[in-house]
């Protein structure tokens, strides 16, 4: 097992490294000079040179790179223009509530779609059926910020139960903590539970033609340990795939829609950093996301052994 | 013998295209999600004909009014027309989506093709693919479009770049399988260049799945922009697009519901138009899906 693992991680170093060239580069895309931008067009030549030299602009490209890449590897990827302080600090400040938002629609979405996916199998071809693939084909057209918007008119500005945006820490209890981010939980998690509840269904669907459902059905097992224990367990593969896929997205998701709701998190971090063309932020954070999800792909590579132990048998072989 | 295949060669051809449109009317999603995509781009087509305002005319007096006979939408927070801006943002929406589903598809159908046909290219191509493949897809094409300033331009170069890896990967792993066919071993033996059987005799048998990758690439496209739009990393205003009529219509959203309304709903029809034509399509082009409602029908 350990073995496979080190050969994962080294498979991944060729796609790291493509990530942080892409980075790098976004910066240099910049169309005119980034200290122009910096210090505006008045500035004299005297301290754009000045600055140029003190962020190692005026140093070939490839040492800026291999500079910026050692210094990422370490965790320095340098410091904000506009906050003063260094990316990482700033990502980590902004990341709480990002992540908060981003567990807390994963959990939504996968309670949703598993129920509806399940019941959409077990009821293959009805009415049941076809409303459920029904609503995740809507579920997958309308944008997430969209659903923000919707859920607002409805349950702020109309029926006023919930605030239409902002942000309460868990400090604060986890009850008004909920208030606030259930709204922007259930615009996030919906497109991630269409797409669970998608491949839920069609898992369930292949895994019920198999030879060892029919002998548990001939066994007399009841029809929910069919589901729940011999089915939905194998059937689990492509679903944590889909899963593990949309946690990443979702994280990306929240920048979105953290917008809509006037959350605190790395998305808004991200939109203000674009309106300040505060660059280093920008690279910074979607490279440390950019990695993240990576890395994230391959703890769900890894848990398909512990889901499944056919997958398991396979690795030791 | 010759002779012989010449004659029938035609007359299959027109049997299958025959049973192709057949297949086509026959099923609903498709042909839904068809309808719901011809009638919205003929309206994007003929908005400057439809509109009855002009987009940029601003109109103060005339300030965030609900819909009524004169205005059908309402009128945004400058008083411009929002009927006439819902049609002119579906257009943009039709423009940028159609645009990078087209060059994606042409760029992704190249890459992979080189790919699977040259080994060295292989390495460096997907390589390069795959890292670009890492990147969350709005996260990248917010980044591309913040540092390259955002106008229309900016942002189809960014969804372009963001989304050729999924279509490279589908072609080269479908080029993959084309390449083992004993067809192209026979044409190898034959002593046919490279180029032909990648063009005449791949391209054609990989072109299924790139056109429906290509219709959910238009639909998300569509998604992305709007969502870029509506976080002022998009279509930058006055230019209407259904993405920064939302983002006016956020801050007003207390007393103008038709700014979220009526452009939101455009959004979702034309997205769950093309997600129905792209399922639809996949289903009549799977042999495995096919071959399944055979068997229940038999």
């Amino acid at each position: 097992m350990l073995k496979y693992i080190v050969q994962r991680l080294f498979s991944l170093l060729p796609i790291l490294l493509v990530v942080a060239i892409v980075v790098f580069f976004l910066a240099h895309l910049t169309p005119g000079d980034p200290v122009t931008v910096l210090l505006g067009d008045e500035a004299s030549e005297e301290t754009k040179a000045e600055l140029r030299k003190e962020l190692g602009f005026d140093l070939p490209l490839y040492t800026q790179f291999i500079l910026w890449f050692k210094g990422a590897i370490l965790g320095d990827l340098g410091d904000s223009y506009f906050l003063k302080m260094p990316v990482t600090q700033a990502f980590f400040e902004y990341l709480g509530p990002t992540l908060s938002l981003a567990i807390i629609s994963q959990i939504i979405a996968i309670i949703v779609a598993l129920v509806l996916g399940v019941l959409a199998a077990k009821k293959r071809g009805t009415f049941m059926d076809q409303a459920v693939m029904g609503i995740s084909l809507f579920g997958i057209s309308v944008p997430s910020f969209l659903v923000g918007l919707f859920l607002i008119l409805i349950f702020s500005v109309q029926l006023q139960w919930l605030p239409v945006a902002g942000y309460r820490p868990l400090s604060d209890g986890l009850g008004e903590h909920l208030r606030y981010l259930i709204l922007p939980a259930i615009a996030l998690g919906m497109m991630q539970a269409a797409l669970i509840a998608r491949m839920t269904r069609s898992s369930m669907l292949d895994v019920m033609k198999t030879n060892y459902i029919k002998t548990a059905k001939s066994k007399g097992l009841h029809p929910n340990k069919i589901t729940f224990k011999h089915a939905l367990r194998s059937a689990f593969i492509p679903i944590l795939t889909v899963i593990g896929e949309s946690f990443g997205t979702l994280i990306t998701g929240a920048a979105v829609v953290e917008t809509v709701f006037n959350i605190p998190g790395i998305g808004q971090l991200i939109v203000n950093s674009i309106e300040r063309r505060d660059f280093p932020v920008i690279q910074g954070t979607v490279l440390m996301i950019t990695v993240t999800y990576v890395l994230l792909n391959l703890v769900i590579d890894l848990l398909y052994g512990v889901v499944d132990p056919r997958v398991r048998l396979n690795q030791r072989k | 013998m010759k002779s012989e295949i010449q004659v029938s060669k035609p007359s299959t051809l027109f049997v299958k295209k025959q049973r192709n449109w057949t297949r086509v009317l026959s099923n609903n999603m498709l042909l839904t999600g068809l309808i719901i995509i011809s009638i919205l781009t003929i309206i994007a087509l003929l908005a400057p004909v439809l509109a009855p305002f002009s987009p940029y005319e601003i109109n103060p007096q005339n300030r965030l009014q609900p819909p009524s006979g004169e205005h059908w939408f309402g009128t945004d927070n400058f008083g411009r027309d929002l009927f006439t801006r819902v049609l002119y943002g579906i257009r943009v929406s039709i423009i940028v989506g159609l645009s990078v589903a087209i060059i994606t598809g042409i760029i992704g159908l190249v890459i992979g093709l080189l790919s699977a046909y040259f080994n060295v290219l292989d390495h460096i191509l997907m390589r390069i693919v795959d890292g670009l493949y890492a990147f969350p897809s709005i996260l990248l094409a917010m980044a591309i479009v913040a540092v390259r300033g955002p106008n229309t331009v900016n942002v189809m170069i960014a969804l372009v770049i963001v989304y050729i890896p999924s279509i490279a990967r589908v072609v080269r792993s479908a080029a993959l399988v084309v390449k083992e066919q004993t067809y192209i071993e026979a044409l190898k033996a034959q002593g046919a260049s490279t180029w032909r059987i990648l063009v005449i005799h791949t391209i054609p048998n990989v072109l299924s799945p790139v056109i429906i990758q290509t219709t959910f690439i238009f639909a998300v496209s569509i998604l992305t922009e709007a969502s870029l739009s509506f976080l002022g990393a998009g279509i930058p205003a006055p230019e209407p697009s259904l993405g920064n009529i939302l983002f006016d219509g956020k801050s007003v959203i207390y007393k103008a519901w038709w700014m979220t309304v009526f452009p939101g709903s455009f959004i979702v029809l034309l997205v769950l138009g093309l997600n129905l034509a792209g399922d639809g399509l996949r289903d009549i082009t799977d042999p495995k899906i096919v071959h399944a409602k055979r068997r229940k029908s038999l």
